[in-house]
């Protein structure tokens, strides 16, 4: 939405964490089009179904092309936007309850076919839309509205998931700091494959995790968040393996493989093997 | 006795040559001018399991797999006692007798089964893979076909440009002349069958899955994602083998699920993007569908049906989708289904659908059914320049366009040009953000609706249009019902015949005659009688002859049915 719809009757609560990665987005794509002269209309951002989905509709400024689709399918239209036109860039906005849980089963073959798009996950623990259900990063025993008696479930560990389905680039980041979030995005979005930007971007109303991740350095409280180190190797998987089991969450880039081709690259490999006929030939072929 | 047509029925184990038997006899029909048509059913097994595929040679156009088998040929002894009663009387049952399952078997009805020993006579021409051609060899001396037609068929079939083309010819034939005579020795034999009237067209000889590949590419389809499924696997491998090279996508994907978001986002990218399953697949692409109706994408999917519901009858055939395919999602939805019924239709329904869904932007289901899809039959080679091909309309104006504006078909923004929108499978505004204002959701409602107003051009068939009943049967039920109606005319019957490919729109004018029928018979393969409960719904007096056997149609229970309600029909308006 380039200026204000009223027609829109969207609106995410005040202090959403969504807002900083909508801002951090924003950076990403204008940084973009300063660096290749490329249009904005040259981006694609695929939204899944709930809050963050929304900051499809929330861009503002200049805008870029956009598919709101349906709950848990983000990763499978991007792939064919991606594969229809593979010089477009294509972003994929997602919350955890959206991509982790309904979705989950889209991240493996993705990653097994190094699609060359950039996912930015918004994890908030908790489903919000739809007022507060737990979601697969909800941790174990929290009480909320569909878990009364505390969650039945282990929390999933979205970093370590994506590291051992074979995600090629993966970066943590935390909506409290849009600037250095664009920076990842960015990263991603060059990054000639499966990049997965999953962000802290907590939820005011059902789940604040703001003082968790900042921590309160005043009363001694540490802060849940910490910048991965300069001498962090991200291209070794063993070190990036390390960095997830450490305490908190790192915010960086954990992991970068630049070795393995791209799905639209892979395709091109196959074109020298197979022969390309006209719809003439191939219905000549089967004349008798 | 002068025969038109004659059905032979191979029968046996996977893998004992059943299906390449019943494909080399047509053709090496087709090739000296007769028409043929195959019908297969396969194991649902990858290795063994019985299996049998029938061919249908006649000297002119087929619609059908025929009701009668004429010749039985059973390459194991189960195959025998499953197929030999279908055996018409008077017909001819060829058995292995190498196979050791035949060893000291006597048969019941000795007179019309004889043991051929295929595999000896093959080993004795030096080339065991000449088996077919014994068979082949008895088969002409039954229906007397001249040597030299089959002669022709073996020399065209081995000329390969090899060094050894001289020695596999001279075998082959031997093993013709070898079935020919055994079979002579044993007395029996069909009639003559009418010399081949050649069609005056080039022909294909094509399975129809095959033709609706051909159809697709040539109403440039370049965007493909699928994933396996029975009777739809073989449409993408055709793809992954044909549709490559730039800007082209064929590739198999993780599930149904994918298949139908990644052709949205094709869609979306201006892709001609299609995607072929069946029943399981298509149900778990419902909500996708409802996605490309709501967010206007043109894409294209096809359901070849097979036995429902749930995993169905995979290896069987049925016309049981209809509804599913009609009202595939929740929500107010109702999209444009075309139906196949033969192999040519296949193809042109490709086009059709491919053009619709470019022209109302949005998504089209192209039904054809697993006894279309697995049938190989000698069709007109198809003339590319009497297709029209249709693209969708390209937004090449200014940003800040309003995509989904007014009531009428907007040209079509894509991504990496001008007039960035959001596709929106929440009800939207006109620029595609989220809404809830009433209003809005009635003029979108009612947008989504008028568009199909655009697709109401579709042809049909009419004929004896006069009667006060009619029959009007819908895809792949059309040959037989086709030859039912023949052969009713033929006795004497006043009743009006009608067809269509187009099911959604129905072609407004047909739907007018339709109006004026006292009854409108429709013989379909499902319970409920789909079709004509949505005809019914059309205000068209229509009853369903049904079936749901897996199995199609016969002709001869089709005109004694449609028989039986004509006169039920004409009694009760006498009365009244």
């Amino acid at each position: 939405m380039s200026k204000k719809n009223p027609e829109y009757d969207f609106k995410w609560c005040p202090g959403c964490g969504d807002f900083g990665v909508r801002r951090a987005l924003e950076f990403a794509m204008i940084d973009r089009l300063e660096e290749t002269g490329l249009p904005i209309e040259n981006n694609v951002v695929v939204a899944g179904i709930g809050c963050s989905g929304n900051l499809v509709h929330l861009l503002e400024g200049s805008q870029p092309y956009g598919f709101h689709g349906i709950h848990g399918r983000s990763l499978p239209i991007s792939m064919g936007v991606k594969m229809g036109r593979p010089d477009l860039n294509v972003v994929v906005v997602a919350g955890d309850g959206d991509f982790l849980s309904i979705g989950g089963e889209h991240i493996a073959p993705q990653a097994a076919r190094n699609l060359n798009i950039c996912a930015v996950v918004m994890d908030n623990g908790v489903y919000g839309l739809t007022k507060g259900q737990s979601s697969p990063t909800t941790k174990l025993g929290v009480v909320t509205s569909s878990t009364p008696f505390g969650k039945m479930e282990n929390e999933a560990d979205p970093l370590e998931l994506y590291l051992t389905m074979g995600v090629s680039f993966i970066a943590s980041g935390f909506s409290g700091n849009p600037r250095q979030l664009a920076g990842l995005i960015k990263e991603g979005m060059n990054h000639q494959g499966f990049s997965m930007v999953h962000v802290q971007s907590p939820c005011v109303t059902y789940n604040d995790t703001y003082e968790l991740l900042k921590g309160k350095p005043k009363e001694g409280i540490e802060p849940l968040v910490w910048d991965i180190p300069e001498d962090h190797k991200p291209n070794d998987k063993a070190a990036a393996y390390n960095l997830i089991q450490k305490r908190g969450l790192p915010i960086g880039v954990i992991y970068k493989d630049e070795s393995r081709p791209s799905l639209d690259q892979r395709i091109e490999d196959i074109w020298g093997k197979a022969k390309e006929q006209t719809p003439q030939q191939l219905i000549d072929a089967y004349e008798f | 006795m002068q025969m038109r047509d004659f059905v032979v029925r191979f029968a046996g184990e996977g893998g004992q040559g059943v299906v390449t038997s019943a494909e080399g006899l047509a053709q090496a029909s087709t090739q000296v001018g007769y028409h043929a048509l195959t019908y297969a059913t396969f194991p649902s097994q990858i290795m063994g399991g019985p299996t049998w595929t029938q061919a249908r040679i006649s000297d002119e156009p087929i619609l059908s797999a025929g009701d009668d088998v004429d010749v039985l040929v059973a390459f194991n002894r189960e195959a025998y006692e499953t197929h030999a009663s279908e055996v018409r009387e008077g017909g001819v049952i060829i058995y292995n007798s190498d196979d050791k399952e035949f060893e000291n078997f006597a048969p019941t009805d000795g007179s019309k089964s004889f043991g051929l020993p295929i595999d000896e006579l093959a080993r004795s021409t030096g080339n065991n893979r000449s088996a077919n051609m014994v068979v082949m060899g008895a088969l002409a001396h039954l229906v007397n076909m001249p040597q030299e037609y089959l002669d022709d068929f073996v020399d065209e079939r081995f000329s390969r440009g090899r060094s050894n083309d001289a020695e596999i010819i001279s075998s082959n034939k031997q093993a013709m002349s070898l079935g020919r005579n055994h079979t002579s020795d044993s007395g029996l034999t069909l009639g003559d069958l009418a010399p081949p009237k050649k069609p005056e067209n080039k022909q294909l000889m094509i399975k129809g899955n095959d033709a609706l590949c051909l159809g697709a590419v040539a109403a440039g389809l370049n965007f493909y994602i699928g994933y396996p499924i029975s009777p739809a696997t073989t449409i993408l491998i055709w793809m992954e083998r044909n549709l490559v090279g730039p800007g082209k996508f064929a590739y198999q994907v993780s599930s149904e699920i994918e298949s139908i978001t990644g052709l949205l986002g094709g869609g979306f990218a201006g892709r001609k993007a299609m995607t072929a399953t069946a029943g399981p697949g298509f149900s778990l692409m419902s909500e996708g569908l409802g996605l490309a109706w709501m967010s206007e994408i043109p894409l294209v999917v096809v359901d070849v049906q097979r036995g429902g519901p749930a995993t169905g009858l995979p290896t069987k055939t049925e016309q049981s989708d209809l509804f599913s395919c009609m009202y595939p999602a929740h929500g107010d939805v109702k999209l444009p289904v075309i139906a196949v019924g033969t192999v040519e239709e296949a193809f042109q329904g490709a086009i059709w659908a491919l053009n619709w869904a470019e022209r109302y932007q949005g998504p089209v289901i192209l039904m054809t059914e697993m006894a279309i899809a697995e049938r190989v039959q000698n069709i007109a080679k198809p003339d590319l320049s009497e297709f029209k091909i249709e693209n969708r309309k390209v937004y090449e104006g200014n940003n800040g366009y309003h995509r989904y504006e007014g009531f009428e078909l907007s040209p079509m923004p894509i991504p990496g040009g001008p007039g960035a929108y959001v596709a929106n499978g929440s009800e939207h505004d006109e620029m595609g953000d989220t809404t809830h204002l009433p209003e809005r959701h009635i003029q979108m409602t009612e947008r989504r609706f008028s568009k199909l107003k655009l697709l109401e051009d579709g042809f049909y068939e009419s004929e004896n249009t006069d009667s006060s009943i009619a029959v009007m049967s819908w895809g792949g039920s059309k040959g037989p019902s086709q030859e039912a109606y023949a052969q009713l005319r033929e006795q004497g019957m006043d009743i009006s015949w009608y067809y269509t490919m187009f099911l959604n729109p129905l072609p407004p004018q047909l739907l007018e005659e339709l109006r004026n029928k006292d009854l409108v018979i429709v013989p379909e393969l499902n319970y409920q009688g789909q079709f004509s409960s949505i005809l019914r719904s059309e205000n068209v007096k229509a009853k369903s002859i049904t079936q749901y056997t897996g199995l199609p149609f016969k002709v001869r229970h089709l005109v004694q049915k449609i028989s039986e309600m004509a006169q039920a029909s004409e009694k009760a308006t006498v009365k009244s």
